[in-house]
């Protein structure tokens, strides 16, 4: 990789700050997606300003919810009994990705944080919108099973890759971030990643400098009904072609409210409001999972080659509810 | 009775490898060793422009920069002082990296960047800048099928009878086209080499299945004699076919180490992996079957098509096992080939066979369906008693007592025909069938053993060991006809001072180097028994060296083991301290009366997923016929590979190329999908042994690539069973099932 100056925060403030003084600095924290990255010659930065060292591992309650550290790992997220007991949708969709080793590594700013497993964005060769602004996008026209069916632009139409983040969109959170003046903002997770529109080198509307410092779940009624679908390649180990955080709240035989994410087929977590009214007050059953996830795809603009994902997708959101429901 | 032949045996090398004692070629030091990194050019085709090596040289470590403006011309025109090959075969127009400006192939070696340390060296690499006349290039086999010739090596395939003309009047027909990604080997250990010059004698570390085809090439390369070329491989971390044949690496190596005048490592990363070895080629093919209503085959037509590169030619031969497994009086099975801006592909486990058998062996099914005949029922009518190619016998064939068995232990009887008439809760579950088949290949193989008075050997062969076991292999065969211990035992590969031995491919190395060590060990017996007899009072007097066998130290009589003479006795006598014997085992012309081949017959379980198109093999239970099991684990571990491997060509693996650009998009292991764990699930190997006393003095034929020959066909039989779709492409991934 190309040499870099590597820095050991003590604390947010000194960390954001570093960051914020030279645009080619980047946090590193698990370092299991930047530093390939970087061997992959596909992130440059000049310095990494290591954050391993701050007090953001804790997992606790907070306001009837609770609050997860940015530098919590994934697995002590996903085994943590509050997780477990209170989202254990988030638990699933954490251990749906990655594997052991990569997830007791990779922390939960860093997860959200992550970029896409476009080909094309991994290879320097190639012509990327993401990766070198103005290239052109290698998969618009090119292989591009793997990509977006929604809100993709002609300048890119790369996938958010990761699971967990299904997961906190359809559980509400709100991303807790302080910036390097100090200040600390929240961002309803919903608005913390971007379609690509024009700027498709900017992944999420985080500022530079800006450190996510937690994740914040409210109180949740979803527990009971839940669940993490995720279809991919091999059985394993593999980036989702369609994945599903789907979420029930149940009054008797009837739907109070929906949550249905869908991860795989766009720029960010595809939180399908369509869906989501479809479900609202009608019974659990399949046909009304069937009625929204025609409404959920209903919109869908695929690709070359990756039409089916429209037709995937339908069938996982009836799955994901299926399950969520406990009616298969 | 056999004392470690047929029994289980855990690898002689497992700790070694495990405590990391065992070196692989990148591990080798030398002094003042430099680190060399590869740059890829970014065309499929064309020529370089223009090269820019003025920043990459001032980079901190950077010793020299190679591009194909300062590298000395390689190969054998280059040097006129070595002779030229005798014949077209002996030529090696392997590529060389860095001759010219000439751009075969994306991802080609442009540049080779030396630093003191690999880190500078990776560094500098992304600081050569390259600019190119790209050309039109071609990279997509299907836009050239339409050209494909027959290769021009080897006579060009004749017809048997007269299958068009009875695929004509057949009074049942399938005809149906099938088509392979292509794929790559994707060994865990990366390719690398460490050379160091002397003068003009070079010694290698390289990763090889065959060090003395290294030698040869490396000899050629540089016009110097092949005596002054060693080369060292004794740890191999899987290859299963991609260094068989000289990659270009080596010689890149071996040439910035002979300019710079000190030792050069350079190891591929995965990604130069995918153009640095060849690949198993995209492969098309076209198959039309005729038959009776019985289920008698009459016809069968079977025309497979497959890249090859614009510089080489290669063939996987892949219909060449279709015309051996049926008994078929009319057939026509030829392999074309089209050159394409691409790698040349090479030998990938199983080459051709896994190939062309997933196409005949999915449209077997198909005629079963066509004829309402149960697919095992329909093998066994079309059963062949002889070899339908030659009209040899067998020297053995057991795969009818593979079905069998097979069929048994997996419940086939209860296999409902119908489609979809199977399932488990949600998910369909299917159940379906194939044939494996391979050669018992032997090849010329030598083997030294030096035995000493203590009992202790040391055995040597130039083979290799990527995994199957062969350390182990060889250490038992010695230690059995030496009469010691394993322990007592050192048996060492891969080294071109050791005798010569065949490539670890083609599943010939029990066959080939066993029957050398065996020799050899024999050889040191007759040695012994002609040492004992010059003693008057020997009670070997009159025997001969059939008649002795060698047993913890003493040497004796097979039919009267009263008559012995004790070892270290008979060599004190004779002042020696060792003795030492070289034998080289060739094919017996007993074979050539014959068909030698192995079999097997694979039973597989898959559930699908109706709704979503995940498919998983639940179960798989693979019967093989390969002559004698010398050692169990290793040889059921070998199958179970073998089954792991077909369900990653069944399922998951492709090489994926952008054809716009004539580059592969997946080089790596998170977009090529290897099967993981969690993909396999109960495995079952089983052997039917044969005796058999043709093929070779152990009774022994290959089994690491019959292994996996059936399996892609008995998985895409068994969701076509599951789903009633047939999916002719492989890989079966979900979008293709919904
Ligand atoms: C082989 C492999 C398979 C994988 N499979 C999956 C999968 O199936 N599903 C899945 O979801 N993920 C998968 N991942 C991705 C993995 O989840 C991410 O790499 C990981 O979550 C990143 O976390 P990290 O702490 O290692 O981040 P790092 O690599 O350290 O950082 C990633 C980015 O986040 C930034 N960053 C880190 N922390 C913060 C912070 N607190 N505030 C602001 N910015 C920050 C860094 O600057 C960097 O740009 C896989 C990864 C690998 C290598
Ligand atoms: S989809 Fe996005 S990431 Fe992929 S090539 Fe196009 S611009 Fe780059």
């Amino acid at each position: 990789m190309r040499p870099f100056k590597y820095t050991r925060a003590s604390d947010a403030a000194v960390a954001a700050g570093a960051v914020a003084a030279n645009p080619n600095a980047k946090f590193l924290a698990g370092g299991t997606n930047i530093l390939d990255l970087m061997k992959e010659d596909v992130e440059r930065p000049n310095e990494l300003v290591d954050v391993n060292r701050l007090k953001l591992s804790e997992i606790k309650e907070a306001r009837g919810g609770v609050s997860i550290g940015a530098l919590a790992k994934n697995s002590d997220t996903a085994n943590h009994p509050l997780i477990r007991r209170n989202y254990p949708l988030l638990t699933q969709a954490i251990v749906a990705g990655a594997s052991g080793q990569l997830r007791n590594m990779a922390t939960n700013g860093g997860n959200l944080m992550q970029r896409t497993r476009c080909q094309y964005f991994y290879d320097t060769a190639m012509p990327c919108n993401k990766r070198e602004p103005g290239t052109g996008c290698g998969a618009l026209e090119g292989l591009n099973r793997i990509h977006a069916i929604f809100g993709w632009s002609d300048k890119c139409v790369a996938t958010y890759p990761g699971d967990m983040a299904n997961a906190l969109y359809a559980l509400d959170a709100v991303v807790r971030v302080r910036g390097s003046n100090g200040k600390e903002r929240t961002i309803p997770v919903n608005d913390f990643h971007r379609l690509p529109g024009d700027t498709p080198e900017k992944d999420n509307n985080l500022a530079h400098g800006e450190l996510i410092t937690a994740i914040e779940l409210p109180k949740s009624n979803f527990a009971k009904n839940s669940y993490y679908l995720k279809v991919r390649d091999r059985a394993s180990y593999a980036f989702a072609l369609v994945a599903v955080a789907a979420a029930l709240e149940l009054d008797g035989g009837n739907v109070r409210q929906a949550r249905v994410v869908l991860g795989g087929v766009a720029h960010k977590p595809w939180r399908s409001a369509e869906a989501e009214a479809a479900l609202a007050g009608r019974p659990a059953s399949e046909e009304s999972f069937r009625r929204a996830a025609e409404a959920a795809l209903a919109g869908a603009k695929p690709l070359a080659h990756n039409a089916y994902k429209v037709e995937l997708g339908k069938r996982a959101v009836v799955r994901a509810l299926m399950r969520a429901a406990r009616l298969v | 009775m056999p004392r470690y032949i047929g029994k289980e045996m855990s690898r002689v090398d497992g700790v070694a490898k495990v405590t990391g004692r065992a070196k692989y070629a990148a591990e080798f030091r030398a002094p003042n060793l430099a680190y060399g990194f590869i740059v890829l050019g970014s065309v499929a085709k064309g020529t370089i422009k223009s090269i820019d090596t003025s920043e990459a040289e001032r980079a901190p470590g950077v010793v020299r920069v190679f591009t194909h403006l300062n590298t000395p011309k390689l190969g054998p025109k280059a040097n006129t002082e070595y002779a030229p090959p005798r014949n077209a075969r002996e030529q090696d127009k392997s590529f060389r990296a860095l001759q010219s400006d000439r751009i075969y192939f994306n991802a080609q070696p442009v540049a080779l960047v030396v630093a003191e340390s690999y880190e500078q060296a990776r560094y500098a690499a992304r600081l050569v800048k390259a600019t190119y006349d790209a050309e039109k290039h071609t990279t997509d086999t299907e836009a050239v099928r339409e050209s494909a010739r027959s290769p021009s090596q080897g006579p060009p395939p004749k017809p048997r009878g007269n299958p068009e003309e009875a695929l004509k009047t057949a009074a049942v027909k399938v005809e149906a086209e099938y088509r392979i990604a292509m794929e790559h080997h994707n060994p865990m250990e990366p390719h690398a080499a460490v050379a160091a010059w002397d003068g003009d004698r070079l010694t290698i570390f390289d990763k090889s299945q065959e060090v003395y085809s290294v030698r040869r090439h490396l000899a050629t390369t540089f016009g110097v004699p092949e005596a002054n070329v060693t080369v060292v491989s004794p740890y191999v971390g899987g290859a299963f076919g991609s260094s068989l044949r000289p990659n270009y690496y080596p010689a890149l190596t071996a040439m910035a180490a002979r300019e710079l005048k000190r030792p050069v490592k350079v190891v591929y990363t995965r990604t130069q992996m995918f153009t640095g070895h060849g690949h198993r080629p995209y492969t098309i093919q076209k198959i039309a079957l005729g038959a009776e209503r019985s289920g008698k085959l009459t016809s069968m037509i079977h025309t497979a098509v497959h890249n090859t590169s614009t510089f080489e030619e290669f063939s996987d031969n892949t219909t060449g096992f279709t015309r051996q497994v049926y008994a078929c009086p009319n057939l026509f099975a030829p392999t074309l080939i089209a050159p394409v801006d691409l790698p040349t592909p090479t030998w990938m486990r199983a080459p051709g066979a896994v190939s062309g058998m997933f196409a005949l062996e999915c449209a077997m099914d198909e005629l079963a369906y066509k004829l309402n005949i149960d697919p095992l029922e329909l093998r066994l009518i079309n059963y062949a008693e002889r070899d339908p190619e030659s009209g040899r016998p067998f020297s053995s064939k057991a795969l009818r007592e593979c079905y069998r068995l097979g069929a048994e232990k997996f419940g086939w009887k209860e296999r409902r025909m119908e489609p979809r008439s199977m399932r488990d809760g949600r998910l369909l579950v299917g159940w379906g069938t194939a044939t494996g088949v391979w050669g018992a290949f032997q090849s010329p193989a030598s083997a030294k053993i030096t035995y000493r008075a203590d009992g202790t050997a040391h055995v040597t062969s130039a083979t290799s060991d990527i995994g199957p076991g062969t350390y182990t292999v060889m250490t038992m065969i010695a230690a059995e006809y030496l009469g010691n211990r394993p322990e007592q035992v050192k048996f060492e590969l891969g080294d071109t001072n050791f005798p010569r031995a065949p490539a670890q491919g083609g599943s010939q190395t029990t066959s080939s180097v066993g029957s050398a060590v065996h020799g050899a060990a024999l050889a040191v017996a007759a040695r012994l028994l002609a040492l004992a007899n010059q003693d008057e009072s020997s009670p070997l007097k009159g025997a001969a060296p059939a008649d002795v066998e060698m047993l913890d130290g003493r040497l004796r009589l097979k039919r009267d083991p009263s008559k012995s003479v004790q070892i270290p006795e008979v060599m004190r006598r004779n002042n020696l301290a060792e003795v030492t014997e070289t034998f080289e085992s060739r094919p017996s012309e007993e074979r050539r009366k014959y068909a030698t081949m192995a079999h097997g017959a694979q039973f597989v379980e898959v559930k699908v997923d109706p709704d979503l198109g995940r498919v998983r093999v639940t179960r798989a239970i693979e019967v093989t016929a390969c002559g004698k099991i010398i050692n169990p684990k290793a040889s059921h571990s070998q199958e179970i590979g073998g089954v792991v491997w077909g369900i990653g060509m069944a399922l998951t693996e492709a090489t994926e190329i952008d054809h716009r650009f004539g580059r592969i998009m997946n080089p790596n292991l998170q977009h090529y999908h290897v099967p993981v764990n969690a993909d396999v699930h109960e495995i079952e190997t089983i052997f039917v042994e044969e005796d058999d006393t043709v093929v070779n003095p152990l009774g022994v034929k290959g089994m690491g690539e019959l292994g996996m020959v059936g399996i892609p066909a008995a998985i895409a039989n068994a969701v076509f069973h599951a789903t009633g779709r047939r999916v002719r492409e492989l890989p079966i991934t979900p979008d293709k099932l919904l």
